[in-house]
Order: C-alpha cells, then sequence, then structure tokens
C-alpha cells in the first residue's frame, strides 16, 4: 500500500531500545493518540545511527527523519548518546550543504517513562513536516547517480 | 528465505482500529512472505501452536509476528521459533499495537502503517542470520563495595550461600551509616544491638574476606570473570599484627584529629580505633595529625605497641582479586545543609544536623548520651526539628523526597522527650510520608504520646537572641506566623548519592541518574540488577532508603548473584560486534569510542588489527556507527539491516 495520498507524508523515526523505543511504548500504553504519519526502525543505541542512514533516508525520499535516545547521562550504554548528540549536530549542520532542510530532520530525547513527551514530540515533528510539506525530489539521472554513491559510502 | 507473517488481533486491542486480514492480504505481497495469516491472540499456546505448524507445514525459514511490542513478547516467540528448530534470531517482530492500533484512531490509516511495519520488518528478515551464544565458565565468587547494612547482608547471604565474597570497604570499618545510629525506628531498638552482631558474622566467616580503608582502583573484564584492583590505604599500622588493644591510642599526645566517625562533634587522637564495636578493631593513624609523621617527633605509639604493629613509612598497597559478580552498596551521604543561609548556613553551633544529633544521642558517642548544646553543654530545654532540609528542594538541586527523614525525625523527637521528660520538641514538617509498616503509627506516636508538636509550614529564618535561638517559620494549617525560642536546632538533612559515587559507576560501566544515584535495570522488575550483567545493586547507593528496605535489597542482590552462580556455564549474548579482518584498516577509532573496552588491538600477519572480545561486547553499536570502514557490524543490527528497513519504508 503506498502512503495515503493527501494525508500523510513519510517520516521515518530511528529509536533507541532502551529509552525512546519504550517511551513511545508507553504513549501506547497511555493511549496518548499521536499522528500517523511516522515509522519506527528500532536501533540498540542512539549511538549505533550512522548519520549517514538519516542522509540515506532523506535521500531515498523520506518527508522527515526524527531520531530520539536516552536523556544525556542516562543512556544504557553510559555514553552512546553523547556520541549520537555529537554525530547528530554535526549532521544538522551539513544538510543544507547536500541541499536537504534542516527543519526535515530533528533529535530529541525521551525516557521510557515519558509517554506525553513522545506524543508531544512526534505531534510537533509531523506538524513541524506537513508544514515544510513533501520533500523535493532528486530528478531524473541524478537521484540513482547520488543514491548509488549513498550505497557505496556505506 | 520462505517468510510467515502472523498478525495477531490481540483480542479487539489491535482488530479494533486495524483490520489484521487486510494487513495479512497485503503482506503476502512483500518480498520473501510465503505465507501470511491473521490469529486471534498469537502470544497464547494455539497461537504458538499455530505458528509452529506454519512453520513446519510451509517449511518457513523466518518469521514475522506483528502484535505488541518486543520488549513483551519477544523472548516469547523466539522460544517458539526454537520449539519448531529455527534459530531464534531468525525471527522480526512488528509493534502494531502500541505504535499503531493504540495510538491512532484512523483504521485506515491503522491498516496501512501496520502494512508498512510488517514491510520492515520482513525486509530486515531477509539480511537475518542465525546466531549462536557461545559459552565461558565463572568464577563462583563475589565483589561487595561497601560495607554498610545492605552490603553486610548481600556479603553474609552470598557467604552463607556457599559464594567466596570479597567485602570492599573504604572507611577503617564496616557498618555504614547505621554503625552511627542510636536507636532505629519504628521500634526504636538500638543500633548496634542489631547490627553488631552482622558485623562479627562478617569478621568470623570463613568466606568472606573483609578489605577495610580500602578502594576500587581498577575494573576490568566481564560477567563470570572480573578482575578487580583495589587500592589498600596506608593506615600506617600493620593490621595483621595489630590487635586493637587500645594502647596506642591511650597513651597518643595527640588529641586533635577530627572525629568523622562523630560527626565532627569532637575531636580524637592522631591513631583511633573509630568506635569500640569497631569491624576490623585495628588502629589507624591520621597523618595530619600524628607528630611522627608530620614532624618526626614523638613515636609514641610504636614505643608502647606491644606486637609492634605500628609502621610508619607504610605506602598505599595495590591487590588484584577476581570475581564473578560485583554488588555496589555505596550507600549515601549526607546533603551539606550549610548552602541554607536563612538556617544560619553553619555559623550557629547550636544547628546541628540530625546524624550530629543521633551522635549526640548515643551512649557511645562523644557526650554518652547526654543532650548538651555544642555552645555550652547545657541541656535544652526547646528543641526545634526542621524537615526537609536538602530534600523536595529545587532550589538547592535535591527536588527528590529523601524517603526517611520523616522517620528518623519522629524517632528523634520520642528519644529527645525519653532523654530529657521537660523538653519539648517542635517539628516543622512539608508533609509526613511514612508509608511503611507501622510508620505512621509511630509517627502518631510522637505527636499523641510523646507531644511532639508538628507545624506544617517551612523556616524562613533563624537567628540567635541570647543564648538563644529564635526560629520563624510559617504554620501554614492555622495561617500565622511562629516563632519559637530554641535552644537547640536539629536538622533533617536529606541524602545525596555518596562522594565517589559516579566514580565507581564508570569503573563498573553501569550508568546513574543525574542525582548520581546508581541506575537499576527496570525500575519494576529489575530492582537489583544493572545494565551491566553481573553488577547488582543494593541499598541507598540506588536511591535514599530507610534500614528494612537497604537489608531487604542486599538479600535481593545476593539472590541474583547465587542465581547467576547456579550455572557453571554462562550463555553470552550473540547480538555482538564483529570485525571484518579483511576490512578492518586498524585506525583503532573503535577501541576509543567502546564504552566497555571490549574492543583489543590485535596483529594480523604484521598489521594492526581490532578484535571484539565478545563476552564483554554489550551490543551498543557505537563503534559500528564508529568505523570509517563499515568493517566492524553490530550483529543482528547491521548497517544492511537497518538500510533494509529504511529501504523498505521509502519505497521509490
Amino acid at each position: 500500500m503506498p502512503i495515503l495520498e493527501g494525508k500523510e507524508l513519510r517520516i521515518v523515526g530511528f529509536l533507541c531500545n532502551w529509552c525512546s523505543y519504550g517511551g513511545a511504548d508507553t504513549a501506547g500504553v497511555g493511549r496518548f493518540k499521536q499522528p500517523t504519519d511516522l515509522r519506527v526502525i528500532k536501533v540498540p543505541c542512539s549511538g549505533r545511527i550512522d548519520p549517514l542512514f538519516i542522509v540515506k533516508t532523506l535521500m531515498s525520499g523520506a518527508d522527515g527523519v526524527l531520531v530520539s535516545g536516552c536523556h544525556p547521562r542516562d543512556c544504557h550504554y553510559t555514553e552512546g548518546n553523547f556520541y549520537a548528540r555529537r554525530r547528530l549536530e554535526m549532521l544538522k549542520r551539513f544538510l543544507p550543504i547536500m541541499g536537504i532542510d534542516a527543519k526535515r530532520f530533528e533529535y530529541t530525547w525521551v525516557s521510557a517513562s515519558e509517554g506525553q513527551r513522545w506524543q508531544e514530540v512526534v505531534t510537533k515533528f509531523t506538524e513541524q513536516i506537513h508544514e515544510l510539506g513533501p520533500a523535493p525530489k532528486i530528478a531524473g539521472a541524478d537521484a540513482e547517480e547520488t543514491l548509488k554513491l549513498m550505497e557505496a559510502a556505506l | 528465505m520462505k517468510i510467515g507473517v502472523f498478525i495477531c488481533h490481540c483480542g479487539t486491542n489491535i482488530e479494533g482500529t486495524v483490520d489484521t486480514a487486510a494487513v495479512a492480504e497485503a503482506s503476502r505481497e512483500f518480498p520473501g512472505v510465503v505465507f501470511a495469516t491473521d490469529t486471534m491472540y498469537a502470544c497464547s499456546e494455539p497461537g504458538q501452536d499455530g505458528i509452529i505448524e506454519a512453520i513446519k507445514e510451509h517449511r518457513l525459514d523466518g518469521v514475522v509476528v506483528a502484535s505488541c511490542t518486543p520488549r513483551m513478547h519477544e523472548p516469547t516467540f523466539r522460544r517458539t521459533l526454537e520449539r519448531a528448530g529455527l534459530n531464534r534470531y531468525l525471527f522480526e517482530m512488528a509493534n502494531i499495537r502500541e505504535h499503531v492500533s493504540w495510538v491512532g484512531k484512523d483504521r485506515e490509516a491503522n491498516t496501512n502503517k501496520a502494512s508498512d511495519l510488517v514491510r520492515m520488518a520482513a525486509a530486515k528478515l531477509l539480511k537475518n542470520r542465525p546466531l549462536f551464544s557461545k559459552q565461558f565458565p565463572v568464577n563462583k565468587s563475589v565483589m561487595v563495595v561497601g560495607g554498610g547494612v545492605a552490603g553486610i547482608q548481600a556479603a553474609l547471604d552470598c557467604a552463607n550461600g556457599g559464594l567466596k565474597v570479597v567485602l570492599v570497604e573504604k572507611e577503617t570499618t564496616i557498618g555504614g551509616k547505621m554503625a552511627k545510629l542510636d536507636k532505629t525506628f519504628p521500634t526504636v531498638d538500638c543500633s548496634s544491638c542489631v547490627l553488631g552482631p552482622l558485623m562479627v558474622d562478617v569478621a568470623q566467616h570463613p568466606n568472606i574476606t573483609l578489605h577495610a580503608y580500602s578502594e576500587i582502583k581498577e575494573v576490568n573484564g566481564y560477567v563470570g570473570n572480573f578482575e578487580i584492583q583495589i587500592k589498600k590505604k596506608a593506615s600506617y599500622v600493620n593490621w595483621d599484627l595489630c590487635t586493637g588493644c587500645g594502647l596506642c591510642i591511650e597513651k597518643c599526645p595527640s588529641r586533635k584529629a577530627t572525629d568523622f566517625f562523630n560527626e565532627k562533634l569532637a575531636t580524637t587522637k592522631a591513631i583511633n580505633i573509630p568506635f569500640p564495636q569497631a569491624i576490623p578493631k585495628k588502629a589507624k593513624i591520621d597523618p595530619e595529625f600524628c607528630m611522627k609523621i608530620q614532624k618526626d617527633k614523638c613515636g609514641v605509639c610504636a614505643k608502647v605497641c606491644p606486637s609492634e604493629a605500628i609502621d610508619f613509612t607504610q605506602q598505599d598497597e595495590i591487590i588484584t582479586e577476581n570475581v564473578g559478580a560485583v554488588v555496589a552498596a555505596t550507600g549515601y551521604d549526607l546533603f551539606d545543609w550549610t548552602v541554607y543561609g536563612e538556617y544560619g548556613g553553619g555559623k550557629y553551633p547550636d544547628v546541628i544536623t540530625s546524624l550530629q544529633y543521633e551522635r549526640m544521642l548515643s551512649a557511645s558517642g562523644p557526650s554518652e548520651g547526654h543532650i548538651k548544646r555544642p555552645s555550652d553543654g547545657k541541656e535544652p530545654k526547646n528543641v526545634v526539628f526542621i524537615q526537609c532540609v536538602g530534600s523536595r528542594d529545587k532550589s538547592v538541586g535535591r527536588p527528590y523526597c529523601s524517603g526517611f527523614c520523616c522517620m528518623y525525625t519522629a524517632k528523634q523527637s520520642i528519644l529527645t522527650k525519653d532523654h530529657l521528660p521537660d523538653s519539648q520538641s517542635h517539628v516543622f514538617y512539608m508533609d509526613i510520608r511514612s508509608p511503611g509498616k507501622m510508620y505512621d503509627e509511630f509517627t502518631r506516636r510522637a505527636m499523641e504520646e510523646y507531644g511532639a508538636n508538628y507545624i506544617r509550614g517551612r523556616v524562613s529564618m533563624i537567628y540567635p537572641k541570647g543564648d538563644k535561638l529564635v526560629v520563624r517559620g510559617a504554620d501554614t494549617l492555622m495561617g500565622a506566623q511562629v516563632e519559637i525560642d530554641a535552644d537547640l536546632v536539629v536538622l533533617a538533612v536529606g541524602v545525596e548519592s555518596s562522594v565517589g559515587a559516579t566514580d565507581l559507576a564508570k569503573k563498573l560501566r553501569i550508568s546513574y541518574d543525574n542525582y548520581g544515584f546508581y541506575m537499576e535495570g527496570h525500575p519494576k522488575l529489575k530492582p537489583v540488577e544493572t545494565n551491566t550483567a553481573g553488577v547488582y545493586l543494593a541499598g541507598a547507593c540506588q536511591g535514599p532508603k530507610d534500614i528494612p528496605a537497604s537489608v531487604a535489597q542486599g538479600s535481593a542482590a545476593a539472590s541474583k548473584v547465587l542465581g547467576l552462580f547456579s550455572q557453571d556455564m554462562l550463555a553470552s549474548d550473540p547480538q555482538v560486534s564483529v570485525v571484518d579482518i579483511k576490512r578492518c584498516i586498524g585506525c583503532g577509532k573503535c577501541i576509543q569510542t567502546c564504552p566497555f573496552g571490549a574492543i583489543k588491538e590485535i596483529d594480523f600477519r604484521g598489521m594492526k588489527k581490532a578484535e571484539v572480545i565478545e563476552t564483554i561486547c554489550q551490543g551498543c553499536g557505537i563503534c559500528t556507527a564508529t568505523c570509517p570502514q563499515g568493517a566492524v557490524q553490530l550483529q543482528h543490527f547491521t548497517d544492511n539491516q537497518i538500510l533494509a528497513e529504511v529501504n523498505a519504508v521509502c519505497r521509490f
């Protein structure tokens, strides 16, 4: 099934297993209503996220990418989210250079108990992406070339 | 790979807002999927049997279950796969309950999203490989760090369970904070009469090795095989020879050393034993006040010691212990109340802390159990207690409740009346929090039977008037300002994590919260485990706890250790990183970033390469995201697996 035309945009979330994935679960248990656009990919730690994943996702046509991990100092692996923070902050500055609107990418911290916060984060980010509208597609031959380069880089 | 997909109804939990039959229908078109069905309760016995049947009938190689969160039933379904003869890692779960049906009402959008999640799971599953855990032997001995009541309980329970125990204590004696208390709530029984025998048991237990006046220097290794370096601090007394006779203390001419055991209420000798029941009962020289060490004069202790135990040249010593598990029981420290300017900020001698008052009440304390004002030694008439000093106060960075201050204040007000029948206690409180067994009755007794005057409100300031202190505060129940002429003010000081706790946490690789308290594995279901395998928690290092809770947690930690050691071999989690030796360029970035020290440099045909030590790797994947070559891959979460999910959701 394609995404629901006119209703949804394509948003990918990378969530750490210990805090944010749990937080998203807590939001579910609490029946905190959220927009349906987001598709979650679980990773063990936000430190596992290679910034190229995000670039690849955006280049492949996602309209937005949301990364969420444990609050700084709460990391299950002691310091994974510090690595994540440094890498993602750098990435955020590079995105415009690659022709991607930096507003299409956000990273945040949500703990396993913060269901309400997760609801707010998802709702706000989805609204932000809807305001930006669908991401401009890389045209024609260029697209294939770029994606090939991406594959090679990873 | 032939994939089977099972879409769970979860009763109406999922089916209510997701058309599961349509999701199953859509799933049949996904790459690799040869079988898809919806099922009422996938986790139930018939549900699991259905999966096993389908695996056999359709000769499936992998299974996707779309149901609740993997945090709930992933282990359940992995076992199901094993029962059907498949590898447990050829399984993926799509979370269509917590992430779909419970958070969205739009049936069409939910159905669409659920299909997407199944597609992603199936795409990842196509890249999954069977993984197998390895077996490794365990060293069945345990180290307990911290000799307070929680650590003592954990050590004794482990030792009684037949384990070799190494107990490490930073002070010269075990006993911790409990040893400083006079009486304990709510029974008002003598603290040292309860704790003393336990301390003696520790000293006499054949399975316990006690390292007092020692600290953890370095922790290496992993669950089952830790190698821990301990720094034995120089006490300037050879403890193998010292008999604790006390002759040296009697003859020592320096009386100026700070008496930390008596909370600085008194001074002690430069060579001292903290209290009569100390375990081990060995003397220690405080070098700051020892004239022999400072000025090379005196040396009387060495002359009088009958066993020639004094050694002024003693140095710190490093010893190594090998254990299979660690119990952290580092306890707490009191909040430094002098930041409270309105309470005098440490200027008025008659404003003391609860623990100082406890020493004053104790028969073995500096005033031998007599309540005396520190300023002039007179007996106080009006004693004011102020609660929540460094608890529930955002302005000093301690927003949490320290838990037991309400109770010890009630106890101290009762003891005050016992010691001085003519006295009157006044307690300023915010709330009374006394939820334990017999606790509320106890605080009531303090008010009703012992006549303590409880005033709900904060104290705005304390100032001296003559030889008294005026405590001015609000009575929020009466809606009035109150002023009390106090002879003695006792601050119910809150609890914070012990000094150096975060350093130890880093060495043990366990996480801690904003306040330095250690994080448990799960707030409800894993209260004594940590996120590092083989490291357990006991007592107030995890958060403020009273004695019963600390003892209970000490026993709980011991039971976890005994459970761990009930196996001769441990199985490792195969979701670890592996290095592709051909791609590795030996840059060492993974070694630098690994928070667990799980990657080492090896020499491979004269070239530098990285190698993952499987038993230490915790599977975070930081190395994988760091490696510029893509040579380190975290199994089960490889780049290809994550990108397969990305591709499944972004289809162009």
